[in-house]
Protein backbone atom coordinates (compact mmCIF):
# COMPACT_ATOMS: atom_id res chain seq x y z
CA UNK A 1 0.00 0.00 0.00
CA UNK A 2 1.34 3.44 -0.88
CA UNK A 3 2.04 6.03 1.80
CA UNK A 4 -0.92 8.00 0.51
CA UNK A 5 -3.29 5.03 0.61
CA UNK A 6 -2.14 4.18 4.13
CA UNK A 7 -3.15 7.65 5.27
CA UNK A 8 -6.74 6.73 4.38
CA UNK A 9 -6.71 3.73 6.75
CA UNK A 10 -8.11 5.64 9.74
CA UNK A 11 -10.66 7.36 7.48
CA UNK A 12 -11.99 3.97 6.34
CA UNK A 13 -11.92 2.61 9.90
CA UNK A 14 -13.84 5.62 11.16
CA UNK A 15 -16.45 5.39 8.40
CA UNK A 16 -16.86 1.64 8.74
CA UNK A 17 -19.55 1.29 11.45
CA UNK A 18 -21.86 3.81 9.81
CA UNK A 19 -21.27 2.49 6.27
CA UNK A 20 -21.65 -1.22 7.08
CA UNK A 21 -24.71 -0.44 9.22
CA UNK A 22 -26.40 1.47 6.40
CA UNK A 23 -25.54 -1.25 3.86
CA UNK A 24 -26.93 -3.84 6.26
CA UNK A 25 -30.23 -1.97 6.48
CA UNK A 26 -30.29 -1.75 2.72
CA UNK A 27 -29.41 -5.37 1.89
CA UNK A 28 -30.59 -6.99 5.15
CA UNK A 29 -27.71 -9.43 4.79
CA UNK A 30 -24.54 -9.18 6.83
CA UNK A 31 -22.27 -10.92 4.32
CA UNK A 32 -23.49 -8.83 1.44
CA UNK A 33 -23.15 -5.62 3.46
CA UNK A 34 -19.59 -6.51 4.42
CA UNK A 35 -18.64 -7.46 0.86
CA UNK A 36 -20.13 -4.25 -0.46
CA UNK A 37 -18.12 -2.23 2.05
CA UNK A 38 -14.87 -4.08 1.21
CA UNK A 39 -15.38 -3.44 -2.48
CA UNK A 40 -16.14 0.23 -1.81
CA UNK A 41 -12.92 0.50 0.22
CA UNK A 42 -10.88 -0.94 -2.64
CA UNK A 43 -12.37 1.62 -5.00
CA UNK A 44 -11.77 4.39 -2.46
CA UNK A 45 -8.09 3.51 -2.26
CA UNK A 46 -7.87 3.79 -6.06
CA UNK A 47 -9.94 6.94 -6.39
CA UNK A 48 -9.17 9.06 -3.31
CA UNK A 49 -5.41 9.45 -3.79
CA UNK A 50 -6.07 10.84 -7.29
CA UNK A 51 -9.26 12.80 -6.78
CA UNK A 52 -8.84 13.69 -3.13
CA UNK A 53 -11.02 12.24 -0.35
CA UNK A 54 -14.73 13.08 -0.40
CA UNK A 55 -16.17 15.52 2.12
CA UNK A 56 -18.30 12.75 3.63
CA UNK A 57 -16.36 9.48 3.31
CA UNK A 58 -19.12 7.34 4.89
CA UNK A 59 -21.75 8.59 2.42
CA UNK A 60 -19.34 7.96 -0.48
CA UNK A 61 -18.63 4.42 0.72
CA UNK A 62 -22.32 3.65 1.24
CA UNK A 63 -23.23 4.96 -2.19
CA UNK A 64 -20.44 3.14 -4.04
CA UNK A 65 -20.83 -0.03 -1.96
CA UNK A 66 -24.54 -0.14 -2.61
CA UNK A 67 -24.12 0.18 -6.37
CA UNK A 68 -21.32 -2.36 -6.57
CA UNK A 69 -23.25 -4.91 -4.53
CA UNK A 70 -26.42 -4.36 -6.52
CA UNK A 71 -24.49 -5.04 -9.71
CA UNK A 72 -23.05 -8.26 -8.36
CA UNK A 73 -26.40 -9.40 -6.94
CA UNK A 74 -28.00 -8.76 -10.33
CA UNK A 75 -25.23 -10.62 -12.15
CA UNK A 76 -25.44 -13.59 -9.84
CA UNK A 77 -29.22 -13.57 -9.97
CA UNK A 78 -29.18 -13.61 -13.79
CA UNK A 79 -27.01 -16.72 -13.76
CA UNK A 80 -29.30 -18.49 -11.37
CA UNK A 81 -32.82 -17.18 -11.62
CA UNK A 82 -34.72 -13.99 -12.13
CA UNK A 83 -34.76 -11.82 -9.02
CA UNK A 84 -38.07 -11.19 -7.36
CA UNK A 85 -39.04 -7.68 -8.38
CA UNK A 86 -39.67 -6.38 -4.86
CA UNK A 87 -36.17 -7.28 -3.68
CA UNK A 88 -34.86 -4.28 -5.59
CA UNK A 89 -37.92 -2.12 -5.44
CA UNK A 90 -35.94 1.00 -4.63
CA UNK A 91 -33.03 0.58 -7.03
CA UNK A 92 -34.40 3.45 -9.04
CA UNK A 93 -33.91 5.91 -6.21
CA UNK A 94 -32.17 9.08 -7.22
CA UNK A 95 -28.70 9.60 -5.82
CA UNK A 96 -29.84 12.58 -3.80
CA UNK A 97 -32.55 10.58 -2.10
CA UNK A 98 -30.07 7.90 -1.15
CA UNK A 99 -27.68 10.46 0.24
CA UNK A 100 -30.50 12.08 2.19
CA UNK A 101 -31.46 8.77 3.74
CA UNK A 102 -27.85 8.06 4.60
CA UNK A 103 -27.51 11.32 6.45
CA UNK A 104 -30.92 11.09 8.01
CA UNK A 105 -32.07 10.13 11.43
CA UNK A 106 -31.57 6.41 10.70
CA UNK A 107 -27.85 6.71 11.20
CA UNK A 108 -27.86 6.37 14.99
CA UNK A 109 -30.19 3.40 15.04
CA UNK A 110 -28.38 1.78 12.10
CA UNK A 111 -25.09 1.68 13.99
CA UNK A 112 -26.82 0.56 17.17
CA UNK A 113 -28.60 -2.22 15.25
CA UNK A 114 -25.33 -3.41 13.71
CA UNK A 115 -23.72 -3.62 17.15
CA UNK A 116 -26.83 -5.19 18.63
CA UNK A 117 -26.95 -7.92 15.98
CA UNK A 118 -23.38 -8.87 16.93
CA UNK A 119 -24.44 -9.48 20.52
CA UNK A 120 -27.25 -11.87 19.67
CA UNK A 121 -28.08 -13.81 22.86
CA UNK A 122 -27.72 -17.15 21.06
CA UNK A 123 -24.05 -16.43 20.44
CA UNK A 124 -21.54 -17.33 23.15
CA UNK A 125 -19.60 -14.32 24.46
CA UNK A 126 -16.40 -15.16 22.57
CA UNK A 127 -18.30 -15.25 19.27
CA UNK A 128 -20.02 -11.95 20.02
CA UNK A 129 -16.64 -10.36 20.60
CA UNK A 130 -15.04 -11.91 17.52
CA UNK A 131 -17.96 -10.86 15.36
CA UNK A 132 -17.99 -7.27 16.59
CA UNK A 133 -14.25 -6.96 16.08
CA UNK A 134 -14.53 -8.36 12.55
CA UNK A 135 -17.66 -6.59 11.37
CA UNK A 136 -17.80 -3.30 13.27
CA UNK A 137 -14.11 -2.67 13.92
CA UNK A 138 -12.82 -4.27 10.73
CA UNK A 139 -9.94 -6.09 12.44
CA UNK A 140 -8.48 -8.80 10.21
CA UNK A 141 -9.14 -12.47 10.95
CA UNK A 142 -5.41 -12.77 11.69
CA UNK A 143 -5.48 -9.95 14.27
CA UNK A 144 -8.51 -11.47 16.02
CA UNK A 145 -7.04 -14.98 15.90
CA UNK A 146 -3.83 -13.73 17.57
CA UNK A 147 -5.84 -12.02 20.30
CA UNK A 148 -7.72 -15.23 21.05
CA UNK A 149 -4.61 -17.44 20.68
CA UNK A 150 -6.20 -19.64 18.02
CA UNK A 151 -5.24 -20.34 14.42
CA UNK A 152 -6.59 -18.16 11.62
CA UNK A 153 -8.50 -21.13 10.22
CA UNK A 154 -10.18 -21.76 13.57
CA UNK A 155 -11.11 -18.08 13.90
CA UNK A 156 -12.38 -17.96 10.33
CA UNK A 157 -14.64 -20.94 11.08
CA UNK A 158 -15.81 -19.41 14.34
CA UNK A 159 -16.83 -16.18 12.62
CA UNK A 160 -18.48 -18.01 9.73
CA UNK A 161 -20.52 -20.07 12.20
CA UNK A 162 -21.52 -16.98 14.14
CA UNK A 163 -22.65 -15.25 10.94
CA UNK A 164 -24.63 -18.29 9.87
CA UNK A 165 -26.34 -18.36 13.22
CA UNK A 166 -27.27 -14.71 12.94
CA UNK A 167 -28.52 -15.19 9.38
CA UNK A 168 -30.77 -18.01 10.64
CA UNK A 169 -32.01 -15.92 13.54
CA UNK A 170 -32.62 -12.93 11.27
CA UNK A 171 -34.65 -15.11 8.90
CA UNK A 172 -36.75 -16.51 11.76
CA UNK A 173 -39.13 -15.01 14.29
CA UNK A 174 -36.43 -13.64 16.59
CA UNK A 175 -34.73 -11.51 13.94
CA UNK A 176 -33.80 -7.93 14.76
CA UNK A 177 -36.27 -5.74 12.87
CA UNK A 178 -35.05 -3.03 10.52
CA UNK A 179 -37.60 -0.45 11.55
CA UNK A 180 -36.34 2.24 13.94
CA UNK A 181 -36.78 0.94 17.49
CA UNK A 182 -39.04 2.47 20.12
CA UNK A 183 -37.58 4.09 23.23
CA UNK A 184 -37.77 0.95 25.40
CA UNK A 185 -36.30 -1.25 22.70
CA UNK A 186 -33.54 1.27 22.04
CA UNK A 187 -32.64 1.30 25.74
CA UNK A 188 -32.52 -2.52 25.77
CA UNK A 189 -30.27 -2.55 22.73
CA UNK A 190 -27.96 0.03 24.31
CA UNK A 191 -27.73 -2.13 27.43
CA UNK A 192 -26.85 -5.27 25.47
CA UNK A 193 -24.30 -3.42 23.35
CA UNK A 194 -22.71 -1.85 26.43
CA UNK A 195 -22.32 -5.31 27.99
CA UNK A 196 -20.75 -6.61 24.77
CA UNK A 197 -18.29 -3.70 24.61
CA UNK A 198 -17.26 -4.38 28.19
CA UNK A 199 -16.66 -8.03 27.22
CA UNK A 200 -14.41 -6.86 24.38
CA UNK A 201 -12.57 -4.62 26.83
CA UNK A 202 -12.12 -7.36 29.42
CA UNK A 203 -10.92 -9.80 26.80
CA UNK A 204 -8.11 -7.35 26.15
CA UNK A 205 -7.57 -6.43 29.78
CA UNK A 206 -7.29 -9.83 31.42
CA UNK A 207 -4.07 -11.09 29.89
CA UNK A 208 -0.37 -10.71 30.46
CA UNK A 209 2.73 -11.87 28.68
CA UNK A 210 2.93 -12.52 24.96
CA UNK A 211 -0.82 -12.36 24.51
CA UNK A 212 -1.00 -8.92 26.16
CA UNK A 213 0.57 -7.21 23.15
CA UNK A 214 -1.87 -8.90 20.80
CA UNK A 215 -4.82 -8.08 23.04
CA UNK A 216 -4.12 -4.51 24.09
CA UNK A 217 -5.75 -3.23 20.88
CA UNK A 218 -9.00 -4.83 22.08
CA UNK A 219 -9.11 -2.40 25.02
CA UNK A 220 -8.52 0.59 22.76
CA UNK A 221 -11.08 -0.70 20.28
CA UNK A 222 -13.70 -1.07 23.02
CA UNK A 223 -12.98 2.51 24.12
CA UNK A 224 -13.21 3.76 20.53
CA UNK A 225 -16.59 2.06 20.07
CA UNK A 226 -17.84 3.43 23.39
CA UNK A 227 -16.91 6.95 22.23
CA UNK A 228 -18.76 6.24 18.99
CA UNK A 229 -21.86 5.18 20.95
CA UNK A 230 -21.59 8.36 23.03
CA UNK A 231 -21.44 10.54 19.94
CA UNK A 232 -24.65 8.85 18.77
CA UNK A 233 -26.37 8.90 22.18
CA UNK A 234 -24.69 11.78 24.02
CA UNK A 235 -27.03 11.96 27.00
CA UNK A 236 -26.89 8.34 28.25
CA UNK A 237 -25.25 8.32 31.70
CA UNK A 238 -24.58 4.57 31.69
CA UNK A 239 -22.71 4.80 28.37
CA UNK A 240 -20.68 7.67 29.90
CA UNK A 241 -20.10 5.41 32.91
CA UNK A 242 -18.98 2.53 30.72
CA UNK A 243 -16.56 4.73 28.76
CA UNK A 244 -15.23 6.21 32.02
CA UNK A 245 -14.80 2.77 33.58
CA UNK A 246 -12.81 1.48 30.61
CA UNK A 247 -10.66 4.62 30.37
CA UNK A 248 -9.86 4.62 34.10
CA UNK A 249 -8.93 0.93 34.04
CA UNK A 250 -6.98 1.14 30.81
CA UNK A 251 -5.02 4.11 32.22
CA UNK A 252 -3.29 1.60 34.53
CA UNK A 253 -2.14 -0.65 31.67
CA UNK A 254 1.50 0.57 31.61
CA UNK A 255 1.86 -0.29 35.33
CA UNK A 256 0.03 -3.61 35.55
CA UNK A 257 2.75 -6.09 34.64
CA UNK A 258 6.42 -6.40 35.51
CA UNK A 259 8.98 -6.89 32.75
CA UNK A 260 8.87 -10.67 33.35
CA UNK A 261 5.07 -10.69 32.93
CA UNK A 262 4.10 -11.10 36.59
CA UNK A 263 1.05 -9.22 37.83
CA UNK A 264 1.63 -6.03 39.80
CA UNK A 265 -1.33 -5.49 42.11
CA UNK A 266 -3.02 -2.09 42.20
CA UNK A 267 -1.50 -1.23 45.57
CA UNK A 268 2.04 -1.89 44.33
CA UNK A 269 1.77 -0.20 40.94
CA UNK A 270 3.96 2.77 40.06
CA UNK A 271 1.23 5.38 39.74
CA UNK A 272 3.56 7.69 37.81
CA UNK A 273 3.14 5.26 34.90
CA UNK A 274 -0.64 5.68 34.78
CA UNK A 275 -1.92 7.45 31.66
CA UNK A 276 -3.04 10.88 32.91
CA UNK A 277 -4.93 11.76 29.71
CA UNK A 278 -7.13 8.66 29.97
CA UNK A 279 -7.72 9.41 33.66
CA UNK A 280 -8.73 13.00 32.85
CA UNK A 281 -11.18 11.83 30.19
CA UNK A 282 -12.58 9.13 32.48
CA UNK A 283 -13.10 11.56 35.36
CA UNK A 284 -14.71 14.12 33.01
CA UNK A 285 -17.18 11.54 31.70
CA UNK A 286 -18.03 10.34 35.20
CA UNK A 287 -18.64 13.95 36.24
CA UNK A 288 -21.02 14.41 33.34
CA UNK A 289 -22.81 11.13 34.06
CA UNK A 290 -23.44 11.96 37.72
CA UNK A 291 -25.23 15.18 36.78
CA UNK A 292 -28.04 13.06 35.33
CA UNK A 293 -28.78 11.49 38.72
CA UNK A 294 -29.62 8.17 37.08
CA UNK A 295 -27.03 5.88 38.64
CA UNK A 296 -26.29 2.45 37.20
CA UNK A 297 -23.73 -0.32 37.59
CA UNK A 298 -21.21 1.12 35.10
CA UNK A 299 -21.28 4.51 36.78
CA UNK A 300 -20.77 2.94 40.21
CA UNK A 301 -17.87 0.82 38.97
CA UNK A 302 -16.39 3.87 37.27
CA UNK A 303 -16.75 5.80 40.54
CA UNK A 304 -14.77 3.06 42.31
CA UNK A 305 -12.08 3.17 39.60
CA UNK A 306 -12.06 6.98 39.93
CA UNK A 307 -11.32 6.76 43.67
CA UNK A 308 -8.28 4.62 42.87
CA UNK A 309 -7.25 7.02 40.10
CA UNK A 310 -7.54 10.03 42.42
CA UNK A 311 -5.38 8.51 45.19
CA UNK A 312 -1.80 9.58 44.57
CA UNK A 313 -0.55 6.70 46.73
CA UNK A 314 -2.17 3.38 47.65
CA UNK A 315 -2.31 4.52 51.30
CA UNK A 316 -4.46 7.53 50.37
CA UNK A 317 -7.18 5.34 48.83
CA UNK A 318 -10.63 6.24 50.20
CA UNK A 319 -11.64 2.69 51.19
CA UNK A 320 -14.70 3.90 53.11
CA UNK A 321 -16.17 5.39 49.91
CA UNK A 322 -15.22 2.29 47.96
CA UNK A 323 -16.98 0.12 50.55
CA UNK A 324 -20.12 2.27 50.20
CA UNK A 325 -20.01 2.07 46.42
CA UNK A 326 -19.63 -1.72 46.46
CA UNK A 327 -22.58 -1.77 48.85
CA UNK A 328 -24.59 0.14 46.22
CA UNK A 329 -23.41 -2.26 43.53
CA UNK A 330 -24.49 -5.24 45.67
CA UNK A 331 -28.01 -3.81 45.63
CA UNK A 332 -28.01 -2.99 41.90
CA UNK A 333 -26.40 -6.20 40.67
CA UNK A 334 -26.23 -8.71 43.54
CA UNK A 335 -23.41 -11.16 42.93
CA UNK A 336 -20.93 -13.02 45.13
CA UNK A 337 -18.12 -11.53 43.03
CA UNK A 338 -19.22 -8.01 44.00
CA UNK A 339 -19.28 -9.04 47.67
CA UNK A 340 -15.80 -10.52 47.24
CA UNK A 341 -14.56 -7.19 45.92
CA UNK A 342 -16.25 -5.40 48.78
CA UNK A 343 -14.38 -7.67 51.18
CA UNK A 344 -11.11 -6.22 49.89
CA UNK A 345 -12.30 -2.76 50.94
CA UNK A 346 -13.42 -4.17 54.30
CA UNK A 347 -10.00 -5.74 54.87
CA UNK A 348 -8.42 -2.29 54.44
CA UNK A 349 -11.00 -0.59 56.64
CA UNK A 350 -11.56 -3.10 59.43
CA UNK A 351 -8.85 -5.72 59.04
CA UNK A 352 -8.57 -9.29 57.75
CA UNK A 353 -10.86 -10.86 60.33
CA UNK A 354 -13.93 -8.81 59.32
CA UNK A 355 -13.14 -9.38 55.66
CA UNK A 356 -12.76 -13.13 56.14
CA UNK A 357 -16.18 -13.26 57.83
CA UNK A 358 -17.60 -11.67 54.67
CA UNK A 359 -15.70 -14.00 52.33
CA UNK A 360 -16.34 -17.38 54.02
CA UNK A 361 -20.10 -17.55 53.27
CA UNK A 362 -19.32 -17.12 49.53
CA UNK A 363 -17.40 -20.41 49.44
CA UNK A 364 -20.26 -22.50 48.18
CA UNK A 365 -20.95 -20.29 45.16
CA UNK A 366 -17.36 -19.26 44.41
CA UNK A 367 -15.55 -22.56 45.05
CA UNK A 368 -14.47 -22.64 41.38
CA UNK A 369 -13.32 -19.02 41.29
CA UNK A 370 -9.63 -18.19 41.31
CA UNK A 371 -9.94 -14.83 43.05
CA UNK A 372 -12.05 -16.27 45.88
CA UNK A 373 -9.31 -18.67 46.90
CA UNK A 374 -6.62 -16.09 46.29
CA UNK A 375 -8.24 -13.47 48.53
CA UNK A 376 -9.18 -16.03 51.18
CA UNK A 377 -5.60 -17.30 51.23
CA UNK A 378 -4.24 -13.77 51.55
CA UNK A 379 -6.59 -12.95 54.45
CA UNK A 380 -5.70 -16.20 56.26
CA UNK A 381 -2.03 -15.41 55.69
CA UNK A 382 -2.48 -11.98 57.30
CA UNK A 383 -4.15 -13.67 60.26
CA UNK A 384 -1.18 -16.03 60.64
CA UNK A 385 -3.28 -19.13 59.84
CA UNK A 386 -0.51 -20.48 57.63
CA UNK A 387 -1.79 -24.01 57.04
CA UNK A 388 -5.22 -22.87 55.88
CA UNK A 389 -3.65 -20.09 53.81
CA UNK A 390 -1.51 -22.65 52.01
CA UNK A 391 -4.61 -24.72 51.21
CA UNK A 392 -6.35 -21.63 49.86
CA UNK A 393 -3.40 -20.70 47.66
CA UNK A 394 -3.11 -24.25 46.36
CA UNK A 395 -6.78 -24.18 45.40
CA UNK A 396 -6.23 -20.82 43.68
CA UNK A 397 -3.26 -22.06 41.66
CA UNK A 398 -5.25 -25.01 40.38
CA UNK A 399 -7.87 -22.54 39.09
CA UNK A 400 -5.49 -19.95 37.62
CA UNK A 401 -6.31 -19.20 33.98
CA UNK A 402 -3.09 -17.38 33.10
CA UNK A 403 0.56 -18.02 33.96
CA UNK A 404 0.66 -14.52 35.50
CA UNK A 405 -2.11 -15.43 37.96
CA UNK A 406 -0.36 -18.65 38.92
CA UNK A 407 2.98 -16.88 39.34
CA UNK A 408 1.37 -14.31 41.61
CA UNK A 409 -0.06 -16.97 43.93
CA UNK A 410 3.21 -18.89 43.88
CA UNK A 411 4.98 -15.80 45.19
CA UNK A 412 2.55 -15.83 48.15
CA UNK A 413 3.22 -19.53 48.74
CA UNK A 414 6.95 -18.89 48.69
CA UNK A 415 6.39 -16.23 51.36
CA UNK A 416 4.65 -18.73 53.66
CA UNK A 417 7.14 -20.48 55.89
CA UNK B 1 -0.20 40.37 16.53
CA UNK B 2 -1.55 37.34 18.29
CA UNK B 3 -3.32 34.70 16.23
CA UNK B 4 -5.33 31.74 17.39
CA UNK B 5 -4.85 28.66 15.26
CA UNK B 6 -8.00 26.58 15.75
CA UNK B 7 -7.51 22.94 14.77
CA UNK B 8 -10.44 21.19 13.15
CA UNK B 9 -10.40 17.54 12.15
CA UNK B 10 -12.80 14.62 11.95
CA UNK B 11 -12.72 13.32 15.47
CA UNK B 12 -13.72 9.76 14.59
CA UNK B 13 -10.76 9.62 12.21
CA UNK B 14 -8.31 10.91 14.83
CA UNK B 15 -9.78 8.43 17.35
CA UNK B 16 -9.11 5.65 14.82
CA UNK B 17 -5.37 6.41 14.73
CA UNK B 18 -3.33 3.66 16.34
CA UNK B 19 -1.19 4.63 19.32
CA UNK B 20 1.86 4.55 17.01
CA UNK B 21 0.22 6.82 14.43
CA UNK B 22 -0.82 9.25 17.16
CA UNK B 23 2.68 9.28 18.69
CA UNK B 24 4.23 9.83 15.26
CA UNK B 25 2.05 12.90 14.58
CA UNK B 26 2.73 14.35 18.03
CA UNK B 27 6.48 13.89 17.51
CA UNK B 28 6.45 15.64 14.16
CA UNK B 29 4.42 18.50 15.63
CA UNK B 30 6.81 18.78 18.57
CA UNK B 31 9.68 19.54 16.19
CA UNK B 32 7.83 22.56 14.78
CA UNK B 33 6.55 23.61 18.22
CA UNK B 34 10.03 23.54 19.75
CA UNK B 35 11.38 25.81 17.05
CA UNK B 36 8.43 28.20 17.45
CA UNK B 37 9.04 28.28 21.20
CA UNK B 38 12.75 29.03 20.70
CA UNK B 39 11.82 31.89 18.37
CA UNK B 40 9.44 33.25 21.01
CA UNK B 41 6.41 32.85 18.74
CA UNK B 42 4.55 30.14 20.67
CA UNK B 43 1.85 30.93 23.24
CA UNK B 44 -0.41 28.41 25.00
CA UNK B 45 -1.07 25.15 23.14
CA UNK B 46 -3.92 22.77 23.96
CA UNK B 47 -5.10 19.41 22.70
CA UNK B 48 -8.71 18.94 23.74
CA UNK B 49 -10.22 15.68 24.96
CA UNK B 50 -12.84 14.13 22.64
CA UNK B 51 -16.13 16.01 22.21
CA UNK B 52 -17.84 13.14 24.03
CA UNK B 53 -16.30 14.63 27.19
CA UNK B 54 -17.81 18.06 26.38
CA UNK B 55 -20.76 19.78 28.00
CA UNK B 56 -22.54 22.79 26.50
CA UNK B 57 -24.30 25.58 28.38
CA UNK B 58 -26.99 27.14 26.22
CA UNK B 59 -27.28 30.61 27.74
CA UNK B 60 -29.74 32.01 25.21
CA UNK B 61 -32.49 31.04 27.62
CA UNK B 62 -33.16 31.63 31.27
CA UNK B 63 -32.24 29.55 33.16
CA UNK B 64 -29.44 28.38 30.85
CA UNK B 65 -29.72 24.83 29.60
CA UNK B 66 -26.96 22.27 30.18
CA UNK B 67 -26.52 19.82 27.29
CA UNK B 68 -24.21 16.84 26.83
CA UNK B 69 -21.81 17.03 23.94
CA UNK B 70 -20.18 19.78 21.88
CA UNK B 71 -21.83 23.07 20.91
CA UNK B 72 -22.59 22.04 17.34
CA UNK B 73 -22.78 18.76 15.48
CA UNK B 74 -20.36 19.28 12.64
CA UNK B 75 -18.46 17.08 10.21
CA UNK B 76 -15.19 18.31 11.69
CA UNK B 77 -14.67 19.15 15.35
CA UNK B 78 -12.51 21.62 17.26
CA UNK B 79 -9.80 19.33 18.64
CA UNK B 80 -7.21 21.85 19.83
CA UNK B 81 -5.64 25.27 19.43
CA UNK B 82 -2.41 27.24 19.39
CA UNK B 83 -1.82 30.86 20.27
CA UNK B 84 0.91 32.32 18.05
CA UNK B 85 2.73 35.66 18.05
CA UNK B 86 3.18 36.58 14.38
CA UNK B 87 4.08 39.72 12.46
CA UNK B 88 1.21 39.28 10.01
CA UNK B 89 -1.20 36.84 8.39
CA UNK B 90 1.46 35.62 5.96
CA UNK B 91 3.66 34.48 8.80
CA UNK B 92 0.73 32.84 10.58
CA UNK B 93 -0.22 31.02 7.37
CA UNK B 94 3.38 29.87 6.95
CA UNK B 95 3.37 28.35 10.43
CA UNK B 96 -0.03 26.80 9.78
CA UNK B 97 1.30 25.19 6.59
CA UNK B 98 4.27 23.78 8.50
CA UNK B 99 2.08 22.35 11.26
CA UNK B 100 -0.28 21.06 8.60
CA UNK B 101 2.54 19.18 6.89
CA UNK B 102 3.27 17.45 10.20
CA UNK B 103 -0.44 16.68 10.76
CA UNK B 104 -2.28 16.39 7.45
CA UNK B 105 -6.06 16.28 7.13
CA UNK B 106 -8.67 18.63 8.51
CA UNK B 107 -8.36 22.44 8.60
CA UNK B 108 -6.81 25.21 10.63
CA UNK B 109 -8.83 28.35 11.21
CA UNK B 110 -6.49 31.32 11.67
CA UNK B 111 -8.20 33.90 13.85
CA UNK B 112 -6.61 37.15 15.02
CA UNK B 113 -6.86 37.54 18.80
CA UNK B 114 -8.60 40.67 20.14
CA UNK B 115 -7.94 40.30 23.84
CA UNK B 116 -5.42 37.97 25.39
CA UNK B 117 -4.95 37.50 29.12
CA UNK B 118 -2.41 35.11 30.51
CA UNK B 119 -4.56 34.27 33.51
CA UNK B 120 -1.69 32.50 35.23
CA UNK B 121 -3.41 29.18 35.92
CA UNK B 122 -1.22 26.24 34.97
CA UNK B 123 -2.37 22.65 34.52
Amino acid sequence: MSEEARAFGPVLTAARPQAVAALLRYFRDLDLAEEAFQEACLRALKSWPQNGPPRDPAAWLIFVGRNVALDSVRRRARQVELPPEDAFSDTEDAEAAVAARIDGAHYRDDVLRLLFICCHPELPATQQIALALRIVSGLSIGQIARAFLVSETAMEQRITRAKARIARAQAGEGGVPFEPPGAVERAERLGAVAAMLYLVFNEGYSTAGDAAAARAPLCEEAIRLARLLLRLFPAEPEIMGLAALMLLQHARAPARFAADGTVILLEHQDRALWNRTFIAEGLALLDKAMRHRRPGPYQVQAAIAALHARASTAEETDWAQIDLLYGTLEIMTPSPVVTLNRAVAISKLRGPEAALAMVEPLGERLSGYFHYHGLRGALLMQLGRTGEAREGFMAAISLATTPAEAAHIRSHLDGLK
Amino acid sequence: MFYALLCYHQEDVVCAWTREEDDAVMQKLAVVQERLARDGKLGPVARLLPTTAATTLRKDQDPPLVLDGPFAETKEQLLGFYILDCADLEEALGIARELGAANPGGSYEIRPVGLFMDGGARP
